[in-house]
Protein backbone atom coordinates (compact mmCIF):
# COMPACT_ATOMS: atom_id res chain seq x y z
CA UNK A 1 0.00 0.00 0.00
CA UNK A 2 1.45 3.34 -1.01
CA UNK A 3 1.43 5.36 2.17
CA UNK A 4 3.54 8.23 0.85
CA UNK A 5 0.66 9.90 -0.99
CA UNK A 6 -1.63 9.32 1.95
CA UNK A 7 0.93 10.91 4.27
CA UNK A 8 1.27 13.97 2.04
CA UNK A 9 -2.47 14.39 1.76
CA UNK A 10 -3.03 14.04 5.49
CA UNK A 11 -0.20 16.46 6.29
CA UNK A 12 -1.52 19.33 4.23
CA UNK A 13 -5.20 18.47 4.66
CA UNK A 14 -5.30 18.35 8.42
CA UNK A 15 -2.72 21.10 8.69
CA UNK A 16 -4.85 23.68 6.95
CA UNK A 17 -8.04 23.23 8.97
CA UNK A 18 -6.83 25.42 11.83
CA UNK A 19 -5.34 28.25 9.78
CA UNK A 20 -8.39 28.31 7.51
CA UNK A 21 -10.70 28.81 10.47
CA UNK A 22 -8.27 31.32 11.95
CA UNK A 23 -8.08 33.52 8.88
CA UNK A 24 -11.85 33.43 8.52
CA UNK A 25 -12.31 34.60 12.11
CA UNK A 26 -9.74 37.36 11.64
CA UNK A 27 -11.54 38.59 8.53
CA UNK A 28 -14.92 38.46 10.26
CA UNK A 29 -13.74 40.51 13.21
CA UNK A 30 -12.03 42.99 10.93
CA UNK A 31 -15.21 43.49 8.93
CA UNK A 32 -17.18 43.96 12.11
CA UNK A 33 -14.69 46.58 13.29
CA UNK A 34 -14.83 48.43 9.96
CA UNK A 35 -18.60 48.39 10.10
CA UNK A 36 -18.58 50.05 13.48
CA UNK A 37 -15.93 52.62 12.60
CA UNK A 38 -15.47 53.17 8.87
CA UNK A 39 -12.90 55.92 9.38
CA UNK A 40 -10.33 53.56 10.87
CA UNK A 41 -10.55 51.13 7.97
CA UNK A 42 -6.99 51.86 6.79
CA UNK A 43 -5.43 50.84 10.09
CA UNK A 44 -7.77 47.89 10.49
CA UNK A 45 -6.91 46.61 7.02
CA UNK A 46 -3.17 46.67 7.65
CA UNK A 47 -3.48 44.95 11.01
CA UNK A 48 -5.81 42.35 9.54
CA UNK A 49 -3.33 41.54 6.75
CA UNK A 50 -0.54 41.13 9.27
CA UNK A 51 -2.56 38.85 11.52
CA UNK A 52 -3.69 36.81 8.51
CA UNK A 53 -0.08 36.35 7.40
CA UNK A 54 0.79 34.96 10.82
CA UNK A 55 -2.11 32.53 10.72
CA UNK A 56 -1.22 31.49 7.19
CA UNK A 57 2.35 30.72 8.24
CA UNK A 58 1.09 27.69 10.18
CA UNK A 59 -0.46 26.29 7.04
CA UNK A 60 2.82 26.95 5.24
CA UNK A 61 4.67 24.87 7.82
CA UNK A 62 2.32 21.97 7.03
CA UNK A 63 2.82 22.51 3.31
CA UNK A 64 6.60 22.37 3.61
CA UNK A 65 6.34 19.09 5.51
CA UNK A 66 4.03 17.75 2.80
CA UNK A 67 6.55 18.70 0.14
CA UNK A 68 9.44 17.10 1.93
CA UNK A 69 7.77 13.74 2.56
CA UNK A 70 9.12 11.36 -0.06
CA UNK B 1 8.17 31.00 -16.13
CA UNK B 2 6.31 28.08 -17.70
CA UNK B 3 7.93 25.00 -16.21
CA UNK B 4 5.90 21.84 -16.28
CA UNK B 5 5.82 19.92 -13.02
CA UNK B 6 6.32 16.20 -13.20
CA UNK B 7 5.62 13.70 -10.45
CA UNK B 8 8.53 13.21 -8.11
CA UNK B 9 7.61 9.64 -7.25
CA UNK B 10 9.30 6.65 -8.87
CA UNK B 11 9.11 6.79 -12.66
CA UNK B 12 8.09 3.61 -14.48
CA UNK B 13 10.98 1.69 -15.91
CA UNK B 14 9.73 2.03 -19.47
CA UNK B 15 10.11 5.87 -19.49
CA UNK B 16 12.23 6.92 -22.46
CA UNK B 17 15.65 8.04 -21.28
CA UNK B 18 15.69 10.89 -23.79
CA UNK B 19 12.71 12.66 -22.21
CA UNK B 20 13.60 15.90 -20.44
CA UNK B 21 12.36 15.99 -16.85
CA UNK B 22 11.53 19.35 -15.31
CA UNK B 23 10.87 19.19 -11.60
CA UNK B 24 10.35 21.79 -8.95
CA UNK B 25 12.79 20.68 -6.30
CA UNK B 26 12.85 21.98 -2.74
CA UNK B 27 16.58 22.60 -3.03
CA UNK B 28 18.14 24.97 -5.51
CA UNK B 29 20.18 23.35 -8.22
CA UNK B 30 23.83 24.07 -8.69
CA UNK B 31 24.81 25.73 -11.94
CA UNK B 32 28.45 26.50 -11.43
CA UNK B 33 31.32 25.84 -9.09
CA UNK B 34 34.06 28.20 -7.97
CA UNK B 35 36.73 25.97 -6.47
CA UNK B 36 34.84 24.00 -3.86
CA UNK B 37 31.97 26.46 -3.48
CA UNK B 38 28.79 25.58 -5.39
CA UNK B 39 26.90 28.46 -6.97
CA UNK B 40 23.19 27.67 -7.13
CA UNK B 41 20.64 29.43 -9.27
CA UNK B 42 19.12 31.15 -6.24
CA UNK B 43 22.48 32.70 -5.39
CA UNK B 44 22.72 34.06 -8.95
CA UNK B 45 19.33 35.65 -8.42
CA UNK B 46 20.30 37.34 -5.18
CA UNK B 47 23.41 38.75 -6.84
CA UNK B 48 21.22 40.10 -9.62
CA UNK B 49 19.01 41.81 -7.04
CA UNK B 50 21.99 43.34 -5.26
CA UNK B 51 23.30 44.61 -8.60
CA UNK B 52 19.94 46.17 -9.43
CA UNK B 53 19.66 47.90 -6.06
CA UNK B 54 23.22 49.23 -6.18
CA UNK B 55 22.79 50.56 -9.73
CA UNK B 56 19.52 52.26 -8.82
CA UNK B 57 20.99 53.86 -5.71
CA UNK B 58 24.08 55.13 -7.50
CA UNK B 59 21.92 56.61 -10.26
CA UNK B 60 19.42 58.12 -7.85
CA UNK B 61 21.96 59.70 -5.56
CA UNK B 62 22.93 62.41 -7.98
CA UNK B 63 19.34 63.42 -8.61
CA UNK B 64 18.19 64.22 -5.09
CA UNK B 65 16.91 67.80 -4.89
CA UNK B 66 15.22 69.71 -2.07
CA UNK B 67 11.96 70.00 -4.04
CA UNK B 68 11.20 66.46 -5.22
CA UNK B 69 10.44 65.72 -8.86
CA UNK B 70 9.79 62.52 -10.74
CA UNK B 71 11.07 59.33 -9.17
CA UNK B 72 11.92 61.10 -5.94
CA UNK B 73 8.20 61.75 -5.42
CA UNK B 74 7.38 58.08 -5.43
CA UNK B 75 10.28 57.16 -3.22
CA UNK B 76 9.35 59.81 -0.67
CA UNK B 77 5.69 58.80 -0.69
CA UNK B 78 6.62 55.17 -0.17
CA UNK B 79 8.94 56.10 2.68
CA UNK B 80 6.19 58.17 4.34
CA UNK B 81 3.82 55.20 4.28
CA UNK B 82 6.46 52.91 5.70
CA UNK B 83 7.32 55.41 8.43
CA UNK B 84 3.69 55.40 9.55
CA UNK B 85 3.51 51.63 9.61
CA UNK B 86 6.76 51.34 11.53
CA UNK B 87 5.70 54.08 13.94
CA UNK B 88 2.80 51.94 15.08
CA UNK B 89 5.34 49.28 16.08
CA UNK B 90 8.03 51.33 17.75
CA UNK B 91 5.83 54.08 19.16
CA UNK B 92 8.10 57.01 18.38
CA UNK B 93 9.44 58.58 15.21
CA UNK B 94 12.95 58.93 16.66
CA UNK B 95 13.23 55.18 17.24
CA UNK B 96 11.83 54.46 13.80
CA UNK B 97 14.45 56.64 12.19
CA UNK B 98 17.16 54.89 14.16
CA UNK B 99 16.16 51.41 13.00
CA UNK B 100 14.98 52.39 9.56
CA UNK B 101 18.09 51.83 7.39
CA UNK B 102 18.56 48.31 8.73
CA UNK B 103 14.95 47.24 8.46
CA UNK B 104 14.37 48.96 5.13
CA UNK B 105 17.24 47.05 3.53
CA UNK B 106 15.58 43.80 4.59
CA UNK B 107 12.32 45.04 3.09
CA UNK B 108 13.77 46.10 -0.26
CA UNK B 109 15.94 43.00 -0.64
CA UNK B 110 13.12 40.57 0.12
CA UNK B 111 10.57 42.49 -1.96
CA UNK B 112 12.68 42.57 -5.12
CA UNK B 113 13.72 38.94 -4.63
CA UNK B 114 10.09 37.87 -4.32
CA UNK B 115 8.99 39.80 -7.38
CA UNK B 116 11.94 38.79 -9.51
CA UNK B 117 10.76 35.18 -9.43
CA UNK B 118 7.68 36.19 -11.41
CA UNK B 119 9.46 37.77 -14.37
CA UNK B 120 9.64 35.82 -17.63
CA UNK B 121 13.00 34.19 -18.09
CA UNK B 122 13.48 33.36 -14.44
CA UNK B 123 12.97 29.65 -14.15
CA UNK B 124 12.57 28.90 -17.83
CA UNK B 125 15.98 29.69 -19.31
CA UNK B 126 18.39 26.96 -18.42
CA UNK B 127 20.36 23.97 -19.53
CA UNK B 128 19.70 20.27 -19.74
CA UNK B 129 22.03 18.23 -17.57
CA UNK B 130 22.05 14.50 -17.65
CA UNK B 131 22.22 12.97 -14.22
CA UNK B 132 21.58 9.40 -13.01
CA UNK B 133 20.41 8.43 -16.48
CA UNK B 134 17.71 11.13 -16.59
CA UNK B 135 17.90 14.42 -18.43
CA UNK B 136 17.17 17.14 -15.90
CA UNK B 137 16.33 20.70 -16.86
CA UNK B 138 18.12 23.12 -14.58
CA UNK B 139 17.11 26.78 -14.84
CA UNK B 140 19.79 29.41 -14.61
CA UNK B 141 17.76 31.68 -12.36
CA UNK B 142 15.31 30.90 -9.60
CA UNK B 143 13.59 33.15 -7.10
CA UNK B 144 16.09 34.00 -4.39
CA UNK B 145 13.75 33.69 -1.45
CA UNK B 146 12.35 30.42 -2.79
CA UNK B 147 15.46 28.81 -1.34
CA UNK B 148 15.51 27.97 2.36
CA UNK B 149 19.18 28.98 2.62
CA UNK B 150 18.46 32.60 1.77
CA UNK B 151 15.57 32.97 4.18
CA UNK B 152 17.41 31.17 6.97
CA UNK B 153 20.36 33.52 6.51
CA UNK B 154 18.12 36.59 6.56
CA UNK B 155 16.28 35.42 9.66
CA UNK B 156 19.53 34.62 11.48
CA UNK B 157 20.98 38.04 10.65
CA UNK B 158 17.85 39.76 11.91
CA UNK B 159 17.58 37.87 15.19
CA UNK B 160 21.31 38.02 15.99
CA UNK B 161 21.28 41.74 15.23
CA UNK B 162 18.40 42.23 17.65
CA UNK B 163 20.41 40.47 20.36
CA UNK B 164 23.50 42.57 19.70
CA UNK B 165 21.37 45.68 19.74
CA UNK B 166 19.84 44.59 23.03
CA UNK B 167 23.26 44.24 24.62
CA UNK B 168 24.31 47.66 23.35
CA UNK B 169 21.15 49.41 24.50
CA UNK B 170 20.23 48.02 27.90
CA UNK B 171 23.61 46.72 28.98
CA UNK B 172 24.92 43.24 29.54
CA UNK B 173 23.41 42.66 33.00
CA UNK B 174 19.84 43.55 31.96
CA UNK B 175 20.19 41.53 28.78
CA UNK B 176 21.43 38.49 30.68
CA UNK B 177 18.53 38.78 33.11
CA UNK B 178 16.05 38.48 30.30
CA UNK B 179 17.13 34.88 29.77
CA UNK B 180 18.88 33.68 32.91
CA UNK B 181 16.92 35.58 35.50
CA UNK B 182 19.49 35.92 38.26
CA UNK B 183 17.87 39.10 39.55
CA UNK B 184 14.77 37.14 40.47
CA UNK B 185 16.82 34.63 42.41
CA UNK B 186 18.69 37.33 44.31
CA UNK B 187 15.44 39.08 45.23
CA UNK B 188 14.02 36.06 47.04
CA UNK B 189 15.94 36.49 50.31
CA UNK B 190 15.48 40.27 50.15
CA UNK B 191 11.70 40.30 49.81
CA UNK B 192 10.63 37.05 51.41
CA UNK B 193 9.78 38.68 54.74
CA UNK B 194 7.55 41.37 53.24
CA UNK B 195 5.75 39.31 50.60
CA UNK B 196 5.96 35.53 50.97
CA UNK B 197 4.54 34.99 47.48
CA UNK B 198 7.98 35.85 46.13
CA UNK B 199 9.06 32.32 47.08
CA UNK B 200 6.76 30.84 44.42
CA UNK B 201 6.63 33.57 41.80
CA UNK B 202 10.33 34.16 41.33
CA UNK B 203 11.37 30.58 40.51
CA UNK B 204 8.63 30.61 37.89
CA UNK B 205 10.16 33.78 36.48
CA UNK B 206 13.51 32.02 36.26
CA UNK B 207 11.93 29.15 34.37
CA UNK B 208 10.17 31.51 31.99
CA UNK B 209 13.49 33.18 31.28
CA UNK B 210 14.97 29.82 30.28
CA UNK B 211 12.04 29.16 27.97
CA UNK B 212 12.75 32.46 26.24
CA UNK B 213 16.01 31.01 25.00
CA UNK B 214 14.09 28.31 23.15
CA UNK B 215 11.70 30.88 21.76
CA UNK B 216 14.63 32.72 20.18
CA UNK B 217 15.35 29.70 18.02
CA UNK B 218 11.66 29.38 17.25
CA UNK B 219 11.77 32.97 15.99
CA UNK B 220 14.51 32.13 13.49
CA UNK B 221 12.68 29.01 12.31
CA UNK B 222 9.30 30.67 11.96
CA UNK B 223 10.64 33.73 10.15
CA UNK B 224 12.54 31.67 7.60
CA UNK B 225 9.83 29.08 7.03
CA UNK B 226 7.08 31.64 6.65
CA UNK B 227 8.92 33.49 3.88
CA UNK B 228 10.26 30.35 2.19
CA UNK B 229 6.92 28.54 2.28
CA UNK B 230 4.93 31.43 0.89
CA UNK B 231 7.26 32.14 -2.03
CA UNK B 232 8.04 28.52 -2.90
CA UNK B 233 4.40 27.50 -2.74
CA UNK B 234 3.58 30.46 -4.98
CA UNK B 235 6.11 29.33 -7.56
CA UNK B 236 4.76 25.78 -7.57
CA UNK B 237 1.21 27.09 -7.79
CA UNK B 238 1.89 29.27 -10.82
CA UNK B 239 3.83 26.45 -12.48
CA UNK B 240 0.96 24.03 -11.91
CA UNK B 241 -1.57 26.50 -13.28
CA UNK B 242 0.61 27.05 -16.32
CA UNK B 243 0.78 23.29 -16.85
CA UNK B 244 -3.02 23.08 -16.90
CA UNK B 245 -3.56 25.93 -19.32
CA UNK B 246 -0.69 28.25 -20.14
CA UNK B 247 -2.78 31.09 -21.65
CA UNK B 248 -4.79 33.16 -19.24
CA UNK B 249 -5.12 30.81 -16.28
CA UNK B 250 -1.95 31.85 -14.45
CA UNK B 251 -2.90 35.56 -14.53
CA UNK B 252 -4.96 35.76 -11.30
CA UNK B 253 -2.39 33.59 -9.57
CA UNK B 254 0.45 35.83 -10.65
CA UNK B 255 -1.47 38.78 -9.27
CA UNK B 256 -1.87 36.86 -6.04
CA UNK B 257 1.86 36.24 -5.99
CA UNK B 258 2.59 39.94 -6.45
CA UNK B 259 0.43 40.73 -3.44
CA UNK B 260 1.83 37.88 -1.36
CA UNK B 261 5.39 38.95 -2.17
CA UNK B 262 4.75 42.49 -0.98
CA UNK B 263 2.88 41.39 2.16
CA UNK B 264 5.53 38.86 3.15
CA UNK B 265 8.33 41.39 2.70
CA UNK B 266 6.44 43.85 4.89
CA UNK B 267 5.76 41.19 7.54
CA UNK B 268 9.40 40.13 7.65
CA UNK B 269 10.61 43.71 8.03
CA UNK B 270 8.01 44.48 10.69
CA UNK B 271 8.85 41.39 12.69
CA UNK B 272 12.54 42.29 12.67
CA UNK B 273 11.54 45.74 13.86
CA UNK B 274 9.41 44.22 16.64
CA UNK B 275 12.30 42.04 17.81
CA UNK B 276 14.70 44.99 17.75
CA UNK B 277 12.27 47.09 19.77
CA UNK B 278 11.55 44.36 22.30
CA UNK B 279 15.22 43.68 22.89
CA UNK B 280 15.89 47.38 23.27
CA UNK B 281 13.51 47.92 26.16
CA UNK B 282 14.51 47.04 29.68
CA UNK B 283 12.20 44.84 31.68
CA UNK B 284 9.73 46.83 33.72
CA UNK B 285 9.52 45.98 37.40
CA UNK B 286 6.39 46.60 39.32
Amino acid sequence: MDTVMLAKALAIGLGSIGPGLGIGLIGAKAMEAIGRNPEASGKILITMLIAAAFAEAIAIYALVIAFSIS
Amino acid sequence: MSATVNENSAAPAVEASTAIVTEHTLFAEQVYKIGNFPITNSVLNTWLVVLAVVVFCLYFRKKIKLIPTGVQNYVEAGLEMLFDVFDSVTGSRAKTLKFFPFVFSFFVFILINNWLGLLPGIGSIGQVVSEHGKNLFIPFFRGGTADLNTTLALASIGVVASHIFGIITVGGWNYLNKFVNIKALIEIPKKVLKEPTVLIVNPIKVFVGLLEIISEFAKIASLSFRLFGNIFAGEVLVASMAAIMAYGLPIPFMFLEVMVGAIQALIFAMLILVYLTMMGTAEEHE
